[in-house]
């Protein structure tokens, strides 16, 4: 199973999660943990999900979710997970 | 699930404190290049490194998309040139001219290795590649040279160290209209790695394989931010460096080997180091004056980077399969905005960061000086470098421009991660010309009879 942190930082809004997830599933990736809370207005997300059985490959999964962020002015990114495990896991 | 805190913890590097991989550089040897003919020696080399080296770029894009990690330079280190160019004499330049073309065609943005090896005499073809090194490095852009005029084993090559304060005089002068930037692109070592990712000294050892990737982490801005929050005695000091440095480096590990399997190369080191850049939060000079000095420069600034740097090796070491390179802070001034103000404010003076090399990781790297700074001074610098490199077993080096046409108070702009920096004082009352034209070989200290 190859699986993705995804994160989304910024301005609280309407609908930011329906439309990470609607992205999701326009690319077979399947939410497998996600976790959100809003501090202060700021609106922090953080998914993970399995890309194994994507339609597509990677780095046009990442470049839509970013381009969802661009548009609505929110940090997001979609890093494989080994970068936290080797970071924080020993 | 990962933790939450890991996760933001590892974004927050990334956005907001400059983290990122300094550099992935290929190896390659060259030595099966030689021919006694230049031309076809030339066409060689520029096929192996094209045909090596044609992906790296492209999977170092890969790898920073999907890790979501930056990798800030893509780089090539070969063989040094002076053993090609004994096999063929004729004109070394022409294998600048290569490696030149070679950068170009795979994208990356420095090839290290327009090097010679001196440090217990010259061989055929050194001589020749050193002199040619000032036209060499006005005729390319991205070609990098290095000289190692002094080992621990082998002494100080004096007649080696006297050329070298020529040869980064007449680069200077031949890119004077350019900000001298060729003197930007030689490093004079005492003790070269052979191993090391980073530009401008890196070049492939002739103990290397003949294909290799090593990598070289950054991250000043996380160590300094970590640094913040902590408000214990150094002891805790160092433990929080040591924390961070083997956070860093377990992602140079990882991009590393990933890079490695892309690519089909063995995997070769990570080099611990915290390289700075001139971009605001990315500087290693704000991380010793997190520690509590008040600029860097002031008493104690010495004390301050040896724990540093001991701190980041310590904690780094763990987090590699294998480590190599300089590994430890590095100190260039102009490409670090912390000792650019340093400078400018007259607190970091030549001989404090002499002092400093003593302890850290690398030598007197990207510092200004005047431009009427004769060469044999600058031979001097360099022999008072290699001295400390030799006697302390370490890698030192000398990277200095001699800004030709201008004095202290101006500053030249190299751009980019070279960045700018003041012209910095140099001691010219006196002089230690006769010192440097009595030529010859420092003998190998007592250091060197480990045997």
């Amino acid at each position: 199973m190859k699986k993705t942190v995804i994160t989304i930082i910024g301005k609280d809004n309407f609908g930011i999660i329906a439309a990470a997830s609607a992205i999701c599933a326009e690319c077979n990736v399947n939410i497998m943990d996600i976790t959100q809370s809003v501090l202060d207005d700021m609106f922090v997300m953080v998914m993970l999900a399995d890309i194994s059985k994507a339609n597509c490959s990677f780095g046009e999964f990442s470049d839509k979710m970013r381009e969802f962020g661009g548009k609505s002015a929110l940090d997001v990114r979609v890093m494989h997970e080994d970068i936290f495990n080797s970071m924080h896991r020993i | 699930m990962i933790n939450l805190k890991d996760i933001m913890e590892t974004v927050t590097m990334i956005s907001h404190e400059n983290l990122d991989i300094r550099t992935i550089t290929m190896g390659i040897s060259l030595l099966d290049c030689a021919d006694s003919d230049i031309k076809k020696s030339c066409e060689k080399i520029y096929e192996k490194i094209t045909r090596k080296a044609g992906r790296l770029v492209a999977v170092g894009e890969e790898i920073e998309k999907e890790y979501g990690i930056p990798i800030i330079n893509k780089r090539i280190s070969v063989t040094p040139v002076s053993m090609l160019a004994a096999v063929s004499a004729g004109n070394p330049v022409e294998y600048a001219k290569t490696l030149q073309r070679a950068a170009e065609s795979t994208g990356v943005n420095f090839i290290g290795g327009y090097s010679a090896l001196v440090q217990k005499g010259f061989a055929a073809g050194d001589r020749e590649l050193i002199e040619s090194i000032p036209e060499a490095l006005a005729v390319t852009e991205n070609v990098c040279a290095s000289i190692n005029i002094g080992s621990t084993k082998a002494g100080i090559n004096m007649d080696a160290v006297r050329l070298a304060g020529e040869v980064i005089r007449k680069a200077s002068q031949k890119t004077a209209e350019r900000d001298c930037i060729g003197a930007a692109k030689i490093v004079v070592f005492c003790n070269a790695p052979e191993d090391n990712p980073f530009m401008a000294g890196a070049f492939h050892g002739v103990g290397e394989p003949d294909c290799v990737i090593n990598v070289g982490v950054s991250g000043p801005g996380v160590v300094a931010s970590a640094l913040k929050k902590c408000k214990g005695d150094l002891g805790e000091v160092a433990e929080v460096i040591k924390r961070t440095a083997f956070k860093i480096t377990r992602m140079g590990q990882l991009v590393g080997t990933e890079a490695s399997k892309r690519l089909g190369v063995p995997f070769g080191i990570v080099d611990l180091s915290l390289a700075p850049t001139p971009a605001v939060g990315d500087s290693v000079a704000h991380i010793l004056e997190e520690m509590g000095l008040s600029v860097c420069g002031a008493h104690g600034t010495t004390a301050a980077l040896a724990l540093l740097n001991d701190a980041v090796k310590k904690g780094g070491v763990m987090a590699s399969s294998s480590v190599g390179g300089l590994s430890g802070a590095f100190i260039p001034v102009s490409e670090d905005a912390g000792m650019i103000a340093a400078a400018r404010s007259g607190d970091l003076r030549i001989e404090k960061l002499e002092a400093m090399t003593a302890v850290c990781s690398v030598g007197l790297d990207m510092i200004v000086i005047p431009g009427d700074t004769p060469a044999e001074v600058i031979s001097a610098i360099i022999a008072d470098e290699a001295a400390i490199g030799m006697v302390n077993s370490k890698t030192t080096a000398v990277r200095v421009i001699p800004a030709i046409g201008k004095r202290e108070g101006e500053e030249l702009n190299f751009g980019g991660l070279l960045g700018e920096g003041p012209v910095m004082p140099v001691n010219l009352k006196s002089s230690p010309k006769k010192f440097i034209e009595r030529g010859g070989r420092i003998p190998a200290p007592l250091q060197s009879l480990k045997n």
